[in-house]
């Protein structure tokens, strides 16, 4: 029966996400410890009679313990599996009911003035905290709570505890002080609630807020690199274009593009290997800017998103040296090393004081840096007047 | 003395470009668009410096090398293409030719590539130090022979500047080294990839095709 799997005997415990009738902790320690899951919940339901041990254990493992990774596959049914069936529900109620009169009758155990408080505001935690698994769960979730369904949930939970608290204390005072606990209580969570109710609201819309226009300054980051990469060069390409044609080709060419883009798509650098990307981000520009660039990559590697970040960073490197180089030959050289992936834009043309580049102008401060720092790696410019420029690109490799 | 250069190349308008950018500096003793006219040409006419196409009908640069060699072994040559093989470029410097340049290389470049091989010394593009680097990089051969399988350290960083589009003068300013010991260095890598047993060198090339 307490059959031991050596599948199941995991150093860690574990919340059962397949075997579950409420937060899966019976069914983990079941499959932790070796033994059936039936038998640790009577042992759970038989122990809450030990002055509600039980149930604090219980309480106690629900929040320590992780819930179960999710198996390829598998989504848990939560619903089906928390709720019983209502014939399966009434049975369970008349066995603890029946434990509990045995126990009652047998005079073991037994201490109504604490299984029942304790029994009622674990209900009520419950209620109140299992919302949506274990994301939810530890956080208040502010932005749901005014929502109808989380409303009744507070409410209830909160009536369910408050009761627990005044069963508590009404056992310890007598029988007809019960009405005047009850109001002490309300009195004093009223109290409570209007004095650091709004506060707290407060600092939870604050911290929503804080989170939501992190996002969104990263978001619109990305995006003004991407869109200075493609729509503002092509532009400038448009306005240099002396033929009413080649205007129509770049501009179809970016329509192209930054449909792709719109859509989630990159087509231009969805090659899965680095030197296939690097060799079609040459060919692009070269078509975009009619330069030459010689592209020589060492190595290889299965292109991921810091890759293609490393490449788009040094898309806009070979096309800054196309636009302001005033040479038409861009070398691009790509070392793949153990621990890191090198990348050299270099021009013999113009050159320029990197200290004095105005700054409405974005290329490199957001394209190549910005975009190099956001995915852990690091750029450099280095150039003199009349000496050509050098963009260095460094990304460890993080895998090694 | 000028240099005398005859020019191979399958391609009229690319031997006429090359014949007037040329023609200024270096002498231009003839030219021939396949490897039937070349090879009795360059015997009969001399030539310093043969600027060899990688890429032509019956058996490209590399039967032109291989037939002239015997008669003539102080022509040097110079390869020359678009191809971006490393089976090709490995190829035609192991039968070897003493430099390779991409066609996109700029005439005042060409020139001094000429000089260059005239010279004695290799002339590496970014490409060709590329694949050299890739070629010598992975793991060593069973039986190594350290003289000939394995780049020093500081042949190593010559390539590397070579393959980032330096050229042998900023090399030497970077490195804090005469012009000429790049050059050395460079011959020294030149008479490795000729001269190696490294069985990947070939195989490497060859799976490089297959990318």
């Amino acid at each position: 029966m307490a059959q031991v799997d050596a599948r199941h005997t995991a150093p860690r415990l574990e919340r059962s996400r397949r075997d579950r009738w409420v937060a899966g902790v019976a069914g983990g320690i079941g499959h932790h410890i070796g033994v059936q899951a039936s038998l640790v919940r009577v042992a759970f339901v038989v122990l809450s009679f030990a002055a509600g041990f039980g149930l604090v254990v219980y309480i106690l493992t629900w929040l320590l313990a992780p819930l179960e990774a999710e198996v390829d596959g598998f989504e848990a049914p939560p619903r089906r599996i928390r709720l019983p069936s209502a014939g399966r529900a009434i049975g369970i109620g008349l066995v603890i009911a029946g434990v509990l009169a045995l126990l009652w009758v047998a005079g073991l155990w037994f201490d109504g003035n604490f299984v029942w408080p304790i029994l009622l505001a674990a209900i009520g935690f419950g209620v109140l905290w299992a919302r949506g698994g274990d994301a939810g769960r530890g956080r208040w979730n502010l932005e749901t709570l005014g929502t109808p369904l989380s409303f009744t949930r507070f409410a209830i939970g909160a009536v369910l505890i408050l009761a627990g608290m005044g069963v508590f204390l009404a056992a310890r005072t007598s029988l007809e002080g019960v009405g005047n606990v009850l109001l002490a209580m309300v009195v004093a969570i009223v109290g409570a609630a209007l004095l650091a109710g709004p506060w707290v609201w407060g600092m939870g819309r604050q911290l929503v807020e804080e989170r939501s226009s992190r996002v969104r300054t990263e978001e619109r980051a990305e995006m003004a690199a991407h869109l200075h990469d493609s729509v503002l060069q092509t532009l400038a390409l448009i306005q240099r274009a002396k033929e009413p044609r080649e205007m129509a080709s770049l501009a179809r060419t970016q329509e192209r593009e930054l449909r792709a883009w719109l859509y989630g798509r990159a087509p231009e650098l969805a090659g899965v290997r680095l030197r296939d990307a690097i060799d079609s981000m040459a060919g692009r520009i070269e078509r975009q800017h009619q330069v030459s660039v010689e592209a020589v990559v060492v190595g290889d590697a299965e292109m991921d998103d810091r890759l293609r970040g490393l490449v788009n960073a040094c898309a806009e490197a070979v096309a800054n040296a196309a636009v302001h180089s005033g040479t038409t030959a861009i070398s691009v050289y790509v070392e793949v090393e153990d621990d890191a992936v090198n990348a050299y834009v270099r021009d013999q043309g113009a050159g320029f004081d990197p200290d004095v580049v105005p700054a409405d102008r974005r290329g490199i401060a957001d394209s190549i840096v910005g975009r190099m720092e956001r995915h852990g790696g690091s750029a450099a410019v280095i150039s003199r007047p009349g000496a050509g420029t050098e963009v260095v690109l460094k990304l460890p490799r993080r895998d090694s | 003395m000028t240099i005398r250069v005859f020019i191979v190349d399958d391609h009229e308008l690319f031997r006429s470009g090359v014949r007037n950018e040329l023609g200024r500096n270096l002498e231009i003793v003839g030219d021939a668009g396949t490897v039937e006219e070349a090879v009795p040409a360059i015997v009969d006419l001399r030539p310093d410096v043969v600027l060899l196409d990688v890429h032509m009908a019956g058996g490209g640069g590399r039967a032109v090398i291989d037939a002239v060699r015997s008669e003539r072994p102080d022509v040097k040559f110079l390869a020359l293409s678009v191809s971006d093989a490393a089976e090709d470029v490995i190829g035609i410097i192991r039968s070897g030719a003493r430099g390779y340049v991409t066609k996109s290389i700029s005439a005042e470049e060409l020139s001094s590539a000429v000089q260059r091989v005239h010279d004695g010394d290799a002339v590496f593009s970014p490409r060709l130090a590329g694949f050299v680097l890739d070629a010598f990089g992975g793991d060593a051969p069973q039986h190594l022979d350290p003289e000939l399988d394995l780049l020093s350290r500081r042949e190593r960083e010559v390539l590397r500047y070579i393959a980032r589009g330096y050229t042998y003068k900023e090399v030497a300013h970077e490195l804090h080294i005469s012009v000429k010991t790049v050059e050395t260095h460079v011959s020294a890598v030149l008479r490795k990839l000729q001269l190696s047993s490294r069985y990947e060198l070939t195989r490497w090339a060859a799976d490089r095709r297959l990318v």
